[in-house]
C-alpha cells in the first residue's frame, strides 16, 4: 500500500492534497451548529447529480413523453419513485441548506475581509442553483412546469429594445416547447451541473487559502504554538469529518422522512397543478413558482409598473440577488472589522432579523394570489429588503462595537 | 387546545389553497377516509372504477399488472373481468398493457364537449376530498343538458354516471347574511339501488382506488421508511458516540 502511494505521491500530489484540506487543514475548534451547512450543501449535490445520473437513464426529454416517461420512473422502473422523490426532495433541501449556509455567513461576518471572494463565490453557486432548479423544475412537463416557465422567460421580454427577441431566443420557440424541454434538459444535465461544481471548487480553494471563520469571527492564526500551529485551530479530519457525520446522520434522517412520508410536502415540494400535463391552452388560475424562488417572486410581484412595463419589478428582482455581491463592501470593513454579530451592535442584530423577517413573509406571500392587502404587504417588506443593505453601510459606519476576544470562546 | 395548535398550523402552513384544489368546501362537505391497508376496499373500488369511469376515462400512466399485484387480483381475473380493450388485431389487452379504453379523444370532444381527463393522477392533483364530494353531489337540474349539475364543480359536463346507485337527490339551500344562497344539503328525490350510507361507502372505496392509482408507491413507502428511519437512527447512535470519542480531548 505505501509503495503504491509512494508511486502516486511521485506523479500526483495526493497525499499533498489530502494534508491541504483534509489531515493538516486547521479549522477553529468552536464551530455551532450553524456549520453543519456547509458539508451538508455537498452532500446533497452528490446526491442530485447521483439520482439525476439514474433519472436520466428513463427519462425522456420530449413534449409527447416526458410527463409519461415521469409517471413510468414512479410505477415502472424499480425503485424509480425513490431517486425521483429523493431527487425533487433534494431540490428543494439543497436550498434549504444553503440558504441556512448563507445565514451564517451573515451572523458570523463570514464574507467580511479577507473572505470577500469565498463569498463571491458562494452567491454565484446559488445564481447558478437558481438557474438549475428553475430548469429542472420545467422537465417534469407539468402545467406547473409550464406555466411557471412561461412566467419566468416572459419577464425576459420585458427588457427594453431586445427583450422580446431574447426572451425568443431562450425558449427556441415563440412559446414554451419541446424546443424548450429539450435545451432546458442540457442545460440541467451538463452545462449547470459542470459550472457548479468548478463554482464549488473555487469556493473551497478560497475557504482554504484565508482559513475558516468561527462563531467569534477571530482570527486563529493570531495565536500559533510552536510548530506554527493554530492554537485554537484542530485538524479537519479526523475531528470535523466525525462530526460532520453526525450532521449527516440528522440531515439524513430529516430528509427521509420527507422521502417516505410526505414527498410533495403539501404542495411546497412538489405542486399539485404538476400532476396534470402541461396544457399551453389552458393557463392555471393561480400560478406560484416552488417556495424557494417565492421571495424574489413577491418583490418582482411589488413593485410598480412603469409606462404597462413590468421592467421595474424585473430590476428589483435581479438587484436583490446582485446587492449580495456587494455586501462585503457594503458591511464597510475599514470602519468595523468586527465580524460576528455576537460583538456587534443591537442595530446590526435588529437589521438581521427584520431581514430574515422579511425573507419568510416575502416567501410566504409568493405563493398566495395577489390582494390589496397582501400588495401592502409585499412593498413594505420589500422596502425592509432593501433596507437591510442601506442599513448594514450605515450602521457599519457609526456603531459601537463590543470588545472582541482574542481567543475563540465555547 | 389541540384546535388552538390546528390553527396557528394552518396559519402558518398555507396549504389549504393547494390541498383542496381550489374547490368550494360547502356545508355538505365531508372528508373520505383513505386507507390503502384496505385491500377489500380498494378492490371494490377497482371494479366500481372499471365498470363506472373506464367507458370514457382512462388511467394511462398505469399497468394493469400493477393493479394485479399491488391488489392482489390474480392475473387471470383481471384479464377475464377488468380489461375490455383490444389490441388492433382485435386480441384482448394482457395485464402488461397502459390501462386505456377504446374511445377516441375527438369522441370524446364531440360528444362532452370536452374531451374526458385521464383519471391516473387526479387524486393528487385534486386531493381525495375533492373527488370524494364530485361523486357525491350530483343533483338534478332539468335545465342542464345533462339533467345534472354538480355541487363541487358546477356546469360539469359529466352525466350522473351512477344514478342507478345513488338515484336522483336535489339540493337543500340556505341563505347567509348576504341573502346568498348556499347548498345546505341534499334530500333523495328517486331511490338508486343503495342507500346513501351504501352509496358513500361505494365513493370511499373508489377514491380509495383513486389515491392508489395516483401514487402506487405508497403502498410501499411507509413501510420501506421504517426501515430505513430505524437504520439512520442507530447510524446516528454510532455517529454520536465515535465524535465524542475522538473529541474527548478537545477543549
Amino acid at each position: 500500500m505505501g509503495k503504491v502511494l509512494a508511486w502516486v505521491d511521485d506523479r500526483f500530489p495526493l497525499t499533498k492534497m489530502m494534508r491541504e484540506h483534509l489531515t493538516e487543514y486547521y479549522a477553529p475548534k468552536n464551530f455551532n451548529f450553524w456549520y453543519y451547512f456547509g458539508s451538508l450543501a455537498l452532500l446533497v449535490l452528490v446526491l442530485q447529480i447521483v439520482t439525476g445520473i439514474f433519472l436520466t437513464m428513463h427519462y425522456q426529454p420530449s413534449a409527447e413523453q416526458a410527463f409519461a416517461s415521469v409517471e413510468y420512473i414512479m410505477r415502472d422502473v424499480e425503485w424509480g419513485w425513490l431517486i425521483r422523490y429523493m431527487h425533487s426532495t433534494g431540490a428543494s433541501m439543497f436550498f434549504v441548506v444553503v440558504y441556512l449556509h448563507m445565514f451564517r455567513a451573515l451572523l458570523y461576518g463570514s464574507y467580511k475581509k479577507p473572505r470577500e471572494l469565498i463569498w463571491i463565490f458562494g452567491v454565484l453557486i446559488l445564481l447558478v442553483l437558481m438557474g438549475e432548479a428553475f430548469m429542472g423544475y420545467l422537465l417534469p412537463w407539468g402545467q406547473m412546469s409550464y406555466w411557471g416557465a412561461q412566467v419566468i422567460i416572459s419577464l425576459f421580454s420585458t427588457i427594453p429594445w431586445i427583450g422580446p427577441e431574447l426572451a425568443q431566443w431562450i425558449r427556441g420557440d415563440y412559446v414554451i416547447s419541446g424546443a424548450t424541454l429539450n435545451r432546458f434538459f442540457a442545460l440541467h444535465v451538463i452545462a449547470m451541473p459542470l459550472i457548479l461544481l468548478g463554482l464549488v471548487v473555487a469556493h473551497i480553494l478560497a475557504l482554504h487559502e484565508v482559513g475558516s471563520n468561527n462563531p467569534d469571527g477571530v482570527d486563529i492564526k493570531k495565536h500559533k504554538d510552536e510548530n506554527g500551529k493554530p492554537k485554537d485551530g484542530i485538524r479537519f479530519h479526523p475531528y470535523y469529518t466525525v462530526k460532520d457525520l453526525v450532521g449527516v446522520a440528522v440531515f439524513f434522517i430529516v430528509f427521509f422522512t420527507i422521502v417516505f412520508y410526505m414527498p410533495t410536502m403539501g404542495g411546497y415540494f412538489i405542486e399539485p397543478p404538476n400532476f396534470k400535463p402541461a396544457d399551453p391552452l389552458s393557463t392555471p388560475a393561480h400560478i406560484a413558482p416552488v417556495w424557494y424562488f417565492t421571495p424574489f417572486y413577491s418583490i418582482l410581484r411589488s413593485v410598480p409598473s412603469l409606462y404597462g412595463s413590468a421592467f421595474p419589478g424585473v430590476i428589483a428582482m435581479g438587484l436583490s440577488i446582485v446587492l449580495l455581491f456587494f455586501l462585503p463592501w457594503l458591511d464597510r470593513t475599514d470602519n468595523n472589522p468586527v465580524k460576528s454579530t455576537r460583538y456587534r451592535s443591537i442595530w446590526h442584530k435588529l437589521l438581521l432579523a427584520s431581514f430574515v423577517v422579511a425573507l419568510f413573509v416575502l416567501g410566504w406571500l409568493g405563493t398566495q394570489p395577489v390582494t390589496d392587502l397582501n400588495q401592502i404587504l409585499g412593498q413594505t417588506f420589500t422596502i425592509v429588503y432593501f433596507g437591510f443593505f442601506l442599513g448594514i453601510y450605515l450602521v457599519s459606519r457609526f456603531e459601537k462595537t463590543k470588545p472582541v476576544p482574542e481567543r475563540v470562546t465555547h | 387546545m389541540i384546535k388552538r395548535i390546528a390553527l396557528i398550523a394552518a396559519v402558518l402552513f398555507p396549504l389549504s389553497g393547494f390541498a383542496a384544489g381550489g374547490g368550494p368546501q360547502g356545508a355538505y362537505w365531508e372528508q373520505p377516509n383513505v386507507n390503502l391497508g384496505n385491500e377489500a376496499s380498494l378492490q371494490r373500488g377497482a371494479q366500481l372504477f372499471v365498470n363506472y369511469c373506464m367507458a370514457c376515462h382512462t388511467a394511462k400512466y398505469h399497468r394493469w399488472m400493477h393493479v394485479s399485484d399491488d391488489l392482489d387480483i390474480p392475473a387471470d381475473v383481471v384479464e377475464e373481468n377488468l380489461i375490455w380493450t383490444t389490441d388492433e388485431s382485435g386480441k384482448k389487452h394482457q395485464v402488461g398493457t397502459l390501462m386505456t379504453n377504446s374511445m377516441t379523444t375527438e369522441y370524446g370532444e364531440d360528444a362532452f364537449g370536452k374531451a374526458p381527463p385521464d383519471l391516473t393522477l387526479t387524486a393528487r392533483e385534486r386531493g381525495p376530498g375533492w373527488i370524494y364530494n364530485y361523486l357525491r353531489t350530483f343533483y338534478v337540474e332539468e335545465s342542464s343538458t345533462t339533467g345534472v349539475n354538480n355541487a363541487v364543480l358546477a356546469g360539469a359536463s359529466m352525466p350522473h354516471v351512477m344514478w342507478e346507485l345513488q338515484g336522483f337527490q336535489r339540493p337543500v339551500y340556505s341563505e347567509d347574511e348576504h341573502g346568498d344562497k348556499h347548498i345546505e344539503s341534499f334530500e333523495l328525490v328517486q331511490q338508486g339501488s343503495m342507500s346513501p350510507d351504501e352509496f358513500d361507502r361505494a365513493m370511499n372505496d373508489l377514491v380509495n382506488f383513486m389515491v392508489y392509482l395516483g401514487e402506487p408507491a405508497r403502498m410501499d413507502r411507509t413501510a420501506v421508511g421504517g426501515w430505513v428511519l430505524l437504520f439512520l437512527v442507530v447510524f446516528l447512535g454510532f455517529a454520536y458516540v465515535l465524535k465524542k470519542e475522538y473529541w474527548k480531548d478537545i477543549h
